[in-house]
């Protein structure tokens, strides 16, 4: 009997989250079409957009920095020996750069971003809805779409790029010490092999992906923060939440590119 | 200026506002009194639309503003100021870009003029030396003062007050009113003032409406409110 309830009890649970998660996914579908609808209506808001650029991006460095050194360090100390025992080693520049390249430079940098961004956006929209500074904008004839959540998504898009080829050049770099510490090799020869194992269409791809990383990441992060409620504990939420379903989003897009570069490019 | 017909809004199954209709005149002072979520601060913001009634007609200078394009009623609302409950300073802003904020976004004014007009305002509301103070740096009664400086700033026709003395003491509950009522004097502005504060009442109205129930059970004049016998009326000025 008790077990019964239980059941029926979780069941009920799961049904709530899951219709949840699908009317978050149909608001934010409904939000990324009014961003589209303002992002090319004037005042483009040009100031705003750098000054975010700055907040958001530049101050992201240290710890981008910090993450793609030891990325780059441990993937070349993790197969440095397995590659030795299938007589590869020589592939190890190759395999390192394709691997940061390609795939662990714009996932990992899109994940950290995310995780400081995407919660930052969060938390200083919804602090600005529940204490009814959006609505004291939109009151004094300031679209408050405009000038909050279009410049901070636009940002994000424009900025997590540069970023993710800012982290790929330090995880090489990185992968470079583990290299030379183990094998002394030449800083020249190992330059040679990473660039002639890069192609364009292992670049490219993997760079044009963080343009969507970072659109998921602004538009996220603003959509939890501006339809924020229930006072600060909302805050929390809009925070929490922005950083946990733009990390999911990331993924499952990651997931749809790399099946499409697959098809293309190969 | 300001008319409202049967106004009607609903959250749930709870009728906040239940066909209210009211009409301020030019250069009035109105306020509207009533208990804690009787709906008057729903009533302000749906005369700004920034909620939508379910039901009525509200026109201000004649322009029906449910009816108007997002173009038109922005064009309506800079000709309109309010005063939240909160201030709602932005906090990541100095008071200085606070009051610039809406006088560059709207209006073309030089440098000159922007800085000018601040340091009107400031002077007006005596708070000068808070300039370059963040919103974080001011106590309740300042953040009040400088959120009445930015809706003054852009000298709008009707000023809409919600609740403007909450959480303040008798003194500067008194300072704050008697500022709202020179303000209102030297600038000739029609004001609709949520409150259920009496004292603030006393000073600033010129005439009244009390909600109650999503109603309107009172509307006159101030002086008759303030000493009728009705129980729910007596006991607003009692305290």
């Amino acid at each position: 009997m008790k077990s019964k309830t239980t059941n029926k009890y979780s069941e009920s649970v799961t049904i709530q989250r899951l219709s949840e998660f699908f009317l978050t996914i149909a608001g934010l579908t409904l939000f990324s079409i009014e961003f589209i609808k303002n992002v090319f209506l004037p005042p483009y808001e040009f100031g705003e957009i750098t000054k975010h650029m700055d907040e958001l991006g530049v101050k992201s460095l240290p710890i981008l920095g910090v993450t793609g050194f030891i990325i780059g360090l441990v993937l070349a100390m993790q197969s440095q020996p397995v590659l030795q025992r299938f007589g590869a080693g020589s592939f190890l520049p190759s395999m390192v750069s394709l691997s940061v390249v390609r795939e662990l430079g714009p996932v990992i940098t899109a994940l950290i971003f995310a995780g400081r961004v995407s919660s930052g956006i969060g938390a200083e929209l919804g602090s600005m809805r529940v204490t009814e500074q959006i609505d004291a904008m939109e009151v004094s004839a300031i679209e408050p779409f405009k000038f909050l959540v279009v410049t901070r998504v636009l940002a994000c898009t424009i900025i997590l790029p540069i970023l993710t080829v800012y982290v790929i050049f330090i995880a090489i770099f990185g992968a470079y010490l583990a290299i030379l510490l183990s094998t002394g090799m030449n800083f020249q020869l190992y330059v040679n092999s990473v660039v002639r194992s890069l192609q364009f269409s292992d670049i490219i791809p993997g760079i044009a992906k963080t343009f969507v990383f970072g659109f998921i990441v602004g538009i996220v992060g603003a959509y939890k923060g501006y339809n924020a409620k229930n006072g600060t504990a909302g805050v929390g939420k809009a925070s929490t939440s922005a950083v946990v379903l733009s990390s999911l989003l990331i993924l499952l897009m990651d997931m749809v590119l790399v099946k499409i570069t697959v098809l293309f490019w190969g | 200026m300001v008319e409202v017909f049967d106004v009607s809004k609903v959250f749930g199954d709870y009728i906040v506002l239940d066909g209210v209709s009211f009409k301020v005149d030019n250069g009035e002072n109105l306020v509207i009194f009533g208990r804690s979520g009787s709906g008057k601060s729903v009533l302000l913001k749906c005369i700004v639309q920034l909620m939508k009634p379910d039901a009525g007609k509200i026109f201000i200078d004649g322009e029906d503003v449910l009816s108007l394009s997002l173009k038109k009623l922005n064009e309506l609302r800079k000709q309109i100021g309010f005063l939240f409950q909160s201030a709602a300073l932005y906090d990541s802003m100095s008071v200085r870009e606070n009051l610039e904020f809406p006088l560059i976004r709207n209006f073309k004014y030089t440098r000159k003029e922007i800085e000018a007009k601040v340091k009107n305002v400031l002077e007006k509301v005596s708070l000068e030396e808070a300039i370059d103070k963040m919103p974080s740096q001011l106590s309740g009664g300042m953040k009040k003062r400088i959120g009445l400086a930015r809706t003054i700033i852009t000298e709008p026709k009707l000023i809409l007050y919600d609740e403007p003395t909450t959480g303040l003491d008798p003194i500067t509950t008194k300072e704050m009113s008697n500022l709202i009522l020179e303000l209102q004097k030297d600038l000739n502005t029609t004001s609709l003032i949520v409150t259920h504060d009496p004292i603030c009442a006393k000073i600033i109205a010129s005439s009244a409406v009390v909600l109650k129930d999503g109603k309107i059970m009172y509307e006159g004049d101030i002086n008759s409110l303030t000493t009728a016998q009705e129980p729910f009326l007596k006991n607003f000025f009692s305290r």
